[in-house]
């Protein structure tokens, strides 16, 4: 009774596993997927992307992910994505894995532009930053807001982990490559950083420009003598923000297929519409 | 002299029973806190849709059904194994055999390990070293089983709730009188229909609170699947043993800390939350209820 | 013998015997799993100590001993894997696992052994189906609810409240983090109060002691091994915990006193950095490594617990 129907649970489960199993390789037949990895900052725009793209072909499933560019970048080394979403320049050391592993030269393909914001409290009164305001503040060199026309209180900064691309682009642009100090809050995604600062009066912050809100956006200033210039499609394509970027996709090799019409779509005019949409910028037709 | 013993008697009396408040205040404050925002946002939509518009509209379905396919994967590869072990070392083990003290051990100190460690081995082991393997093996290279997948993130889970089963099968073998057996055997049975026909359905009680706890425990834990096969956001849901899933709780956990915006999914995370704590009542609810029914009938005998 | 038996017996026989096989089978892959774990995690920390390409970016040195980030600069103890100059010291992972699991235990122990006293020796019996299960209910919640929780809400209300630096720190995730060490050190305690023999106290009250002193001078001693047994398992259970720290804890790699500053514990190191590990790499080994010392950590607490409390148990019943 009770062990018969047991009996017969079991291998009916084992054989509707094995037979899901077999079935997707056995046929042969490539499952039409594309994986994205890689940057949290672009993982909204790559999943506005996907969504918008499968509606249109709805033959072809995108899957996204974004844990930091760094996982991305793994991720294309390991040969566990079709493409990498990345908010800074793959490194050297980088590609050479990818072509010790693959054979292949990675292709990088600029996709949208943004600017990296400097989020603060909303009743902050820091009216403007210059870089090397902004590089002794997450060095750790200038500790209290009022060394930066504030008040006298303690700076609390905040910024992403580091597997993070816009880490690492803070890193290189604004810290010349200097280590962070030690008591920055080292949060897993813009979200947080964003949700962090807008509850902390005396925080401040960095995130993708498609995230800014509920926080006030910092203008930055070259140096001393520089006017203080706010992220926006103008500055930040003509270059004249200090902090704008490129934010790309990296491919093992030329795309083909499905993944090189997904990423012409993404360059073309619906797809760069979109960046718009996110809250970034479409990038400069050349 | 009277007075002041029992007035530090009082007083030792209430500051225990004091800690007792605490603590019952405490989880009324944490469950009352998620019903109250989460329970507006239960619907039959909420459970039945995908998530729109980066996670602020729709529902969790596919979380819900990918915490079930991974909990019944789990299922079957756990049972099996932790039966098959605690009758072993229970039934057929000779008595004070090295192995069987070896074994305890191994799972009185499985126990005790941290969940992120099963991550890590999940991640080297089944992902690295057997998915490529596998992969090498039988799809020539291409990228398959080497991947983050629900196959792996099920045994990595079965791993981790592996002792749950096994202490808890041991138990219901313990409780089982010896006479059964003896009766059994008197009666002409082999060792195996002795174990088949008496034993196990004596024990199933037992075995069923074992599983019971071990899905409760697989539902909710989040380090061993982060990296092992769960996933943000996916079109599709798990249809393959090599697919990706979304789950509950790696849902609460990405949507607080790497959602767009945080502040907009605050609705749709507690209402999350709330249908993973429903989950997991309802789960150690049933469980305890079979241990009282067992342990009724052990008392009234059957 | 076989041959004389019957044949529906010769049929048992080998249905009895492919069963063993089965049984014995299964029992031994589990077993291997579970051997297997050790191994596997040992092997991949290995090349931390043994491998000259690993040494390249991190050895036993880098990982105890403080380091010049740059030549001139003083030599501190940083955690900065991804870097011009990789950073690799475990003091203060170290000091941050150990912040936060004091703060959670010196919370939660407190609370959770009183609450086992007075629910088995002085609440009336209505007062006890209420407690226990609230107590499993707060087993039952998932560490990622507690993070979530403790993130959302609990660093919310101390932030305001206290007004510290900063929001996300040692002291936040060690309150959320006691939510999950309470159940099991009240649920041991509770076993270890319970399993004193009512002899015990029936014989303290004949003589004259009162509920309380009974409670403190017999019963209390008398459980003490389990209770302590409760203590360490707590500890454990804190060490190794990684959902709640993650969320809660600001997750800064920060060498300090102060519970009120953020901190970075192995567990949530793992699971932030596991991600973006190359394989091979020198650093997805490091993280191997810190998962062995975590499993080694976590084997050695439990074992010098229950060999502690195994002699507390001998001198104790020595001595009555």
């Amino acid at each position: 009774m009770r062990h018969t129907r047991t009996r017969s649970i079991l291998p009916a489960a084992f054989a509707v596993i094995f037979v899901g199993c077999g079935g997707g390789s056995e046929t042969g037949v490539q499952h039409k997927s594309i994986t994205i990895k890689g940057s949290n900052t672009m993982v909204i725009l790559a999943q506005s992307w996907a969504e918008t793209f499968m509606r249109e072909n709805p033959g072809i499933a995108v899957q996204v992910s974004g844990e930091g560019t760094g996982t991305g970048i793994a991720a294309l080394i390991n040969g566990g994505t079709d493409i990498c979403e990345a908010s800074r320049p793959m490194k050297d050391v980088e590609k050479d894995q990818v072509r010790s592993r693959h054979g292949k030269d990675v292709k990088e393909i600029s996709v949208a532009l943004d600017g990296i914001a400097i989020c603060v409290h909303q009743s902050s009164p820091i009216q403007s930053l210059t870089e090397a305001q902004l590089k002794a503040i997450f060095t750790g060199r200038i500790t209290n807001w009022r060394d930066v026309g504030g008040k006298d209180e303690k700076i609390v900064a905040y910024s992403r982990d580091n597997s993070s691309g816009t880490y690492m682009f803070f890193k290189e642009h604004v810290l010349s490559n200097e280590d962070f100090a030690r008591e920055i809050q080292a949060l897993p995604g813009t979200g947080a950083i964003v949700n962090a600062v807008s509850k902390d009066p005396a925080s401040i912050g960095y995130s993708g420009i498609g995230y800014a809100s509920g926080i006030r956006v910092v203008p930055v200033r070259r140096d001393e003598k520089s006017d203080a210039v706010a992220p926006s499609l103008e500055t930040v394509r003509s270059g004249q923000y200090p902090l704008s970027r490129d934010l790309f996709f990296y491919t093992t090799g030329e795309p083909a297929g499905d993944v090189k019409a997904f990423i012409d779509w993404v360059l073309g005019p619906e797809g760069q519409k979109i960046c718009e949409t996110v809250g970034f910028y479409p990038i400069v037709k050349k | 002299m009277v007075e002041r013993t029992r007035f530090i008697g009082g007083l030792f009396q209430a500051l225990t029973a004091l800690a007792c408040l605490i603590i019952i205040t405490m989880v009324a404050i944490i469950l009352g806190n998620i019903v109250i925002n989460g329970a507006g946002g239960l619907s039959w939509e909420f459970l039945s849709q995908a998530p729109r518009d980066h996670f602020t509209q729709g529902g969790i379905f596919p979380a819900i059904f990918g915490t079930a396919a991974l909990v019944i994967l789990m299922t079957i590869a756990v049972i099996p194994l932790g039966v098959a072990t605690a009758v072993y070392m229970h039934e057929y083990a000779p008595k004070r055999s090295r192995i069987v003290q070896l074994v305890r051990l191994a799972i009185q100190n499985l126990a005790g390990v941290p969940a992120i460690v099963f991550g890590l081995f999940g991640v080297g082991f089944f992902v690295e070293f057997i998915g490529r393997g596998v992969d090498h093996a039988f799809y020539g290279g291409r990228l398959m089983y080497g991947q983050p997948a629900i196959l792996w993130a099920a045994l990595t889970m079965a791993l981790l709730t592996l002792p749950t089963v096994v202490v808890a099968t041991e138990e219901a073998l313990r409780a089982i009188p010896q006479s059964y057996r003896e009766v059994a055997y008197a009666l002409g049975a082999t060792r195996w229909q002795m174990i088949r026909r008496v034993v196990i359905p004596q024990a199933a009680g037992g075995i069923l609170t074992g599983g019971i706890l071990a899905v409760s425990r697989g539902s909710g834990e989040v380090a061993p699947v982060m990296f092992t096969g769960a996933a943000y956001f996916l079109p599709e849901l798990p249809t393959r043993l090599h697919s990706q899933f979304m789950e509950l709780g790696y849902h609460v956990y990405v949507m607080s800390t790497q959602a767009y915006d945080v502040e907009a999914t605050k609705p749709l995370l507690f209402s999350t939350v709330l249908v993973l704590l429903i989950l997991t009542f309802l789960l150690n609810f049933t469980a305890i209820m079979i241990r009282a029914q067992i342990r009724k009938r052990l008392r009234y005998g059957r | 013998m076989v041959l004389s038996l019957p044949r529906l017996q010769r049929i048992g026989t080998l249905s009895d015997r492919l069963a063993s096989i089965l049984i014995k089978g299964s029992a031994f892959v589990a077993i291997l799993a579970l051997i297997l774990i050790f191994i596997f995690i040992g092997r991949e920390a290995l090349p931390v100590l043994t491998s000259p390409e690993v040494h390249k970016e991190v050895d036993l040195a880098k990982l105890f001993l403080p380091q010049a980030s740059r030549p001139g600069a003083a030599a501190e103890f940083t955690w900065q894997p991804i870097s011009e100059i990789p950073k690799y010291s475990l003091a203060p992972l170290f000091a941050g696992t150990l912040k936060v699991t004091i703060i959670a235990v010196l919370i939660a122990i407190p609370l959770a052994v009183a609450a086992a006293i007075y629910t088995s020796e002085f609440a009336p019996p209505w007062a006890r189906e209420a407690i226990k299960p609230c107590i499993e209910i707060l087993a039952g919640i998932p560490s990622v609810v507690v993070g979530f929780f403790c993130l959302m809400v609990i660093a919310g209300w101390l932030h305001s409240a206290f007004g510290w630096t900063y929001r996300l720190n040692a002291l936040t995730a060690g309150v959320g983090l006691s939510l999950a060490v309470i159940p099991i050190v009240y649920t041991v305690s509770e076993d270890a109060f319970s399993s004193v023999p009512q002899s015990f106290r029936e014989g303290s009250i004949a003589m004259g002691a009162s509920s309380w002193q009974t409670a403190s001078r017999v019963v209390l001693p008398a459980a003490m091994p389990g209770v302590l047994a409760a203590c360490i398992l707590g500890f454990g259970r804190a060490i190794g915990e990684t959902m709640i720290v993650l969320m809660a804890s600001g997750n800064a790699a920060v060498l300090s006193w102060s519970p009120v500053d953020s901190i970075r514990t192995f567990s949530a190191t793992i699971a932030s950095e596991l991600g973006e590990l190359v394989q091979g790499s020198p650093h997805y080994h490091v993280l191997f490594f810190l998962g062995a010392f975590l499993f080694v950590l976590t084997f050695v607490i439990n074992l010098i617990g229950r060999w502690w409390v195994g002699r507390l148990q001998k001198r104790l019943q020595g001595a009555s």
